[in-house]
């Protein structure tokens, strides 16, 4: 018996038996699981969305946090003329399938950032980003955008929700990070999320963004309150990477050109 | 072993023959996934699958193993339970295997699932591999639930992320100990573990590799 197992036809025999036999569990299991996968996965990032418009109630269930996300139009801009752009233009019938994380590593569909302008550590920027964008009579009034860049350890992604007049910060909230646990991870505290709640990005004339994650608090009298936030405590690096990759996408080479158009009405 | 009883075969893991404490095996995923109770239960659970049902395959087939591609064939089954595993945590316990990420994939290299396949699966039958599966997986939970226990009690002031001692930055009277969230604090706490553990059990402490001897030459004052 021992010796019957040990030739080579018989190995090469219970090698590819059991390959096949294996293969076949594994991609029966991927096939059949890949629904509920793709539906979580979608889920996930509507949720996302939600919470950063401070939308989500804490423990709802799928078909509320769908519904509440149908209020929301997906739509597809282009970054540099702050438009408008149809979901062919990338490719895609629905523009929720449009990937502009994946878009970015593709040089055919994004463009390089010069390092001297590269706040946000991020090296290459997509040319079309998703929005999402809630209208109430014809009336914009709530828009969330996707803003990612570097921090201490980790690129941080998240969403950040404008109120109607796209100045004032209605949420702001990271869903994907590796920062240090206990410090930078603090960015996921409710109770410093909620700080940006009623922060204005721009000033009067609307031109460059001005957030500032300050040490040691914004007291109620300080300058500039209205565009401070107090910085996490024993996490410089990360904080300042969230005040880079704010004012990185709140600015000309991010979102300000399409704020601009939507603000005059034009798109 | 062959004639070892099926509860012995099943319970000696969890404390007289613990595979972390006693063999050292698995530690990599004790410092990872131990900072919340609930991350680590899914974990421990899914090892506890992956160990039984590999087990359980080995056994079948290992009369028809050629010896000279045994490993391989063990890495394969291994590595299908795991991604077997892993999609169905995505498909239905999905913010757990966000939190989980690379480490259920990391399951494959666990040296407890492979140690047992190769030393205990291979040479029993397949009812007692799978028990032996499923001991050597709740070996691995006990240790993997102490560690959690304190770390997230004491890192985060929580259980199952409802918090018992509400933190500083909350606004309780809890400073955080932040040194627990990091992997580093699961060593401290397995080491003393392991010192609990022999003590209450002194069989398992080692022999020494050597012996100091007696301090007898004379110093020259």
């Amino acid at each position: 018996m021992a010796k019957a197992k040990e030739t080579v036809s018989r190995t090469l025999v219970v090698a590819l038996v059991l390959s096949i036999a294996f293969s076949v569990v594994v991609s029966t299991a991927a096939v059949m699981l890949r629904p509920a996968q793709i539906q979580n996965q979608n889920l996930d990032i509507k949720s996302n969305i939600l919470s950063a418009a401070g939308m989500l109630e804490p423990g709802s269930s799928a078909e509320q946090i769908e519904d509440a996300f149908e209020r929301f139009d997906v739509r597809l801009v282009d970054l540099d003329t702050g438009e408008f752009v149809d979901p062919s233009a990338v490719g895609v019938q629905d523009p929720m399938k449009y990937d502009m994380y994946k878009a970015a590593s593709d040089p055919q569909m994004s463009t390089n950032i010069p390092s001297s302008e590269d706040k946000a550590g991020i090296k290459r920027r997509p040319n079309v980003a998703k929005v999402y964008t809630m209208s109430e009579n014809g009336q914009i009034n709530r828009v969330v955008l996707p803003i990612h860049g570097y921090g201490l350890w980790s690129t941080l992604y998240g969403f950040i929700s404008l109120e109607g007049d796209l100045n004032t910060i209605e949420g702001l909230g990271f869903y994907a990070h590796a920062e240090t646990p206990g410090l930078g991870g603090e960015v996921d505290n409710p109770r410093w999320k909620r700080q940006w709640v009623g922060k204005e990005v721009y000033n009067e004339d609307r031109s460059e963004p001005q957030v500032r994650l300050v040490k040691g608090g914004v007291s109620a009298d300080a300058q500039d309150k209205e565009h401070k936030v107090d910085a996490l405590s024993g996490a410089t690096l990360t904080s300042r990477g969230v005040e880079h990759l704010v004012n990185y996408w709140m600015g000309d080479r991010g979102y300000a050109p399409f704020l601009k158009k939507l603000r005059e009405g034009e798109v | 072993m062959a004639d070892a009883s099926a509860k012995q075969v099943l319970f000696e893991p969890i404390f007289s023959n613990n595979p972390i404490a006693l063999q050292i095996l698995g530690i990599c995923s004790a410092l990872a996934v131990t900072t919340s109770m609930n991350v680590t239960l899914v974990m421990c659970a899914a090892v506890t699958a992956v160990t039984a049902f590999s087990n359980l395959a080995v056994s079948l087939v290992r009369t028809q193993i050629p010896g000279s591609i045994r490993i391989i064939v063990q890495m394969t089954i291994i590595a299908s339970l795991v991604i077997v595993v892993d999609q169905l945590l995505k498909a239905y316990a999905y913010e757990i295997s966000k939190q989980l990420s690379v480490f259920v994939g990391l399951i494959i290299t666990n040296c407890i699932v492979m140690g047992r396949a190769e030393g205990f699966a291979m040479k029993n039958g397949p009812w007692m591999s799978f028990l032996d599966g499923v001991g050597n997986g709740l070996g691995y939970s006990v240790l993997l639930i102490f560690v959690a226990f304190f770390r997230e009690l004491l890192g985060a002031g929580s259980l199952f992320g409802v918090s018992l001692m509400p933190v500083v930055n909350e606004g309780g009277w809890y400073i955080p100990n932040g040194l627990l969230l990091l992997p580093p604090s699961a060593f401290f706490i397995i080491g003393l573990a392991i010192w609990g553990l022999r003590t209450w059990k002194p069989e398992q402490v080692e022999d020494p590799d050597y012996k100091m001897s007696r301090h007898v030459a004379k110093e020259a004052f």
